[in-house]
């Protein structure tokens, strides 16, 4: 979805962390071996049912690591003067444009897989509940760093409503 | 004394229903009844006794509480709006209630209750024109943009959908209620059904009993009411979108209604609806014509902008509001025209916006289409969609809209900041 396309560079979108990838493939991988030891289990009682969850285990997970791979290609930022850019979504596209001066708070999350993988989470807030800026899978220092320029960027240029 | 008397009737009634039931009711229950009556009317009294209020070096303080002491101090440049609110039991002792509201949280709101009508009147101008600073005699002066027509009022009641569908309801299941075997039971649940419309109408049609709407210096001066009445300022700033709402049944007699997108404040526990809530009503039915009139004024020609159609493949996707939809941008606002049965045209300051945001649904991929975004503060349904636009203008809109936003932002001087 390249819809800024005139006078910008294609690759100047930023992404998260490759280890995000990581994480989702881990997800989806415990997913399908959850559904094949279940299989297994059920083999025991119903033959035929058991079969059936341990052939359909390893094409569910097929499906979850190539939706995840385009799901994780589809995120990306890109800070701009004024406002800062984010993009999502693989069956609907979403790019969410936030000016600096709306932003409310800066929030930074890490669950405990993310920070097994030292992967933090950078949301964005602005008065409006609708507004959509989550950019998920950063490293830890990125993360710091980014939200560190976005309120020096949001005090710069803070308005009111 | 009021509130005291407000907190009491839904007591006396719960007390009252044993009471007349067992007909006969033991002594001591007596005194256990008349003891709570009590001690409700003294806890009233003695919290009106102990409130006191007064404004030092342009902070308005109020003190209250009997056992925990609780003072607050309100900046009178962080006020957003100052009402006046009469409940019918107020209006009979003469009494008013002034309610200054603050941006943010309910907390940051204060309610000087109750106060001789005359003198609430004089404290709220007073207080104006203390958050306003200006020379008292100027604000005065209003001019009359829009006031509710009775017999209008009454007609449009019944033909609002919460009203008349749950009525349709209740006759069929008067009319065909006894082929479902259902007894008694359909007449019992058509008399409840009907009782709690009933209700509904009587709140909408007192609330909106005697609606005028006139500019004056300070922004929107909002009144109204048949038993309670209110009186409210509105600060043009605070207006994030206007709305012009027309219902399915409203549009053969062209009636639209107007609300505004009020930011800040939820006042979701508010005695009377009228005057809670983000959204406002600014005219509640007048014909359409008229309405945009009242808009114009708000917004300039941008209430006349009739928006422009998505691209007819469009009609693939959005089949049944393919009709309605329209955008367009002028002078600084985004207006957006959507609805299946109800035309909702929304009109939106771009200085308001808060963020920009392009959706492409694999429906629309396909067709080429997308839906632009323009998020305003408060909830989910705040802002505007330009919907269904062919790609390449939501791509240009995407490409424009933030820089068009800022320009706006910065021609248009924003108001107090919310309370911290």
């Amino acid at each position: 979805m390249e819809i800024l396309a005139p006078g910008e560079p294609a690759d100047s979108w930023r992404r998260p962390d490759p280890r995000l990838l990581t994480l989702r493939r881990g997800e989806v991988v415990a997913g399908g071996v959850a559904l094949l030891l279940i299989g297994a289990g059920l083999s025991f009682t119903d033959l035929a049912l058991g079969v059936a969850l341990a052939v359909a285990a390893p094409l569910v997970a097929g499906l979850g690591l190539g939706y995840v791979g385009r799901r994780f290609r589809s995120w990306g930022y890109r800070e701009r003067s004024e406002d800062l850019l984010v993009r999502r979504g693989v069956m609907f596209e979403r790019l969410s444009v936030v000016p600096y001066g709306r932003m409310q708070t800066v929030e930074v999350t890490a669950g405990p897989l993310e920070r097994s993988l030292g992967l933090a989470t950078v949301q964005l807030h602005t008065a409006s509940a609708a507004t959509d800026a989550r950019i998920p899978g950063l490293d830890r220092s990125t993360a710091a760093d980014l939200r560190d320029r976005l309120v020096g960027r949001g005090e710069a240029t803070a308005e009111g409503l | 004394m009021v509130q005291a008397g407000r907190r009491l009737l839904p007591l006396v009634v719960v007390l009252a229903v044993p009471f007349l039931s067992q007909g006969s009711s033991t002594k001591s229950q007596t005194l256990v009844d008349a003891g709570l009556v009590g001690l409700a009317v003294v806890a009233g009294a003695a919290e009106w006794l102990v409130t006191r209020w007064r404004i030092e070096a342009g902070v308005l303080r109020i003190d209250t509480g009997l056992l925990r002491r609780r003072t607050t101090k309100l900046p009178l440049s962080r006020v957003q709006s100052i009402d006046l609110v009469r409940p019918g039991t107020a209006r009979v002792l003469g009494l008013a209630e002034v309610r200054v509201r603050s941006g943010g949280s309910r907390e940051g709101d204060v309610r000087l209750a109750y106060l001789a009508a005359e003198r609430a009147e004089h404290l709220r101008d007073g207080l104006l024109d203390l958050v306003r600073g200006s020379h008292p005699a100027s604000a005065r002066a209003e001019s009359l943009l829009a006031r509710a027509s009775t017999p209008r009022l009454l007609a449009s009641t019944p033909l609002r959908a919460a009203i008349l569908w749950p009525i349709l309801g209740a006759v069929a299941l008067l009319v065909w209620g006894r082929h479902l075997s259902l007894g008694g039971g359909g007449v019992a649940l058509a008399t409840v059904i009907l009782l709690a419309v009933g209700t509904g109408a009587a709140r909408i049609l007192s609330s909106q009993y005697g609606f005028e709407v006139a500019r004056t210096q300070d922004g929107l001066l909002i009144r109204g009411g048949a038993v309670g009445t209110f009186t409210e300022t509105l600060a043009l700033h605070r207006i994030q979108a206007l709305r012009v709402v027309e219902p399915l049944l409203w549009r053969p007699f062209g009636w639209a209604k107007l609300v505004a997108d009020v930011a800040g404040g939820q006042h979701r526990r508010d005695e009377d609806r009228a005057a809670s809530g983000r959204i406002r009503t600014l005219v509640p039915v007048a014909p359409r014509a008229e309405v945009l009139r009242v808009a114009e004024s708000l917004v300039g020609p941008a209430a006349r902008e009739g928006g422009t159609a998505p691209p007819a493949r469009a009609r693939l996707k959005a089949p049944i509001s393919y009709p309605l939809l329209r955008a367009g941008l002028r002078d600084g606002y985004a207006v957006s025209v959507v609805g299946r049965v109800r035309r909702l045209t929304t009109i939106i300051p771009l200085a308001k916006v808060q963020s920009v945001r392009w959706v492409q649904g694999p429906v629309q991929r396909r067709l080429d289409l997308a839906t632009v975004h323009l998020d305003a503060a408060g909830s989910h349904t705040t802002g505007a969609a330009l919907r269904d636009r062919s790609a390449e203008e939501a791509r240009e809109l995407l490409q424009r809209l933030p820089g068009l936003c800022a320009t706006a932002r910065r021609a248009t001087p924003s108001g107090p900041a919310p309370v911290p």
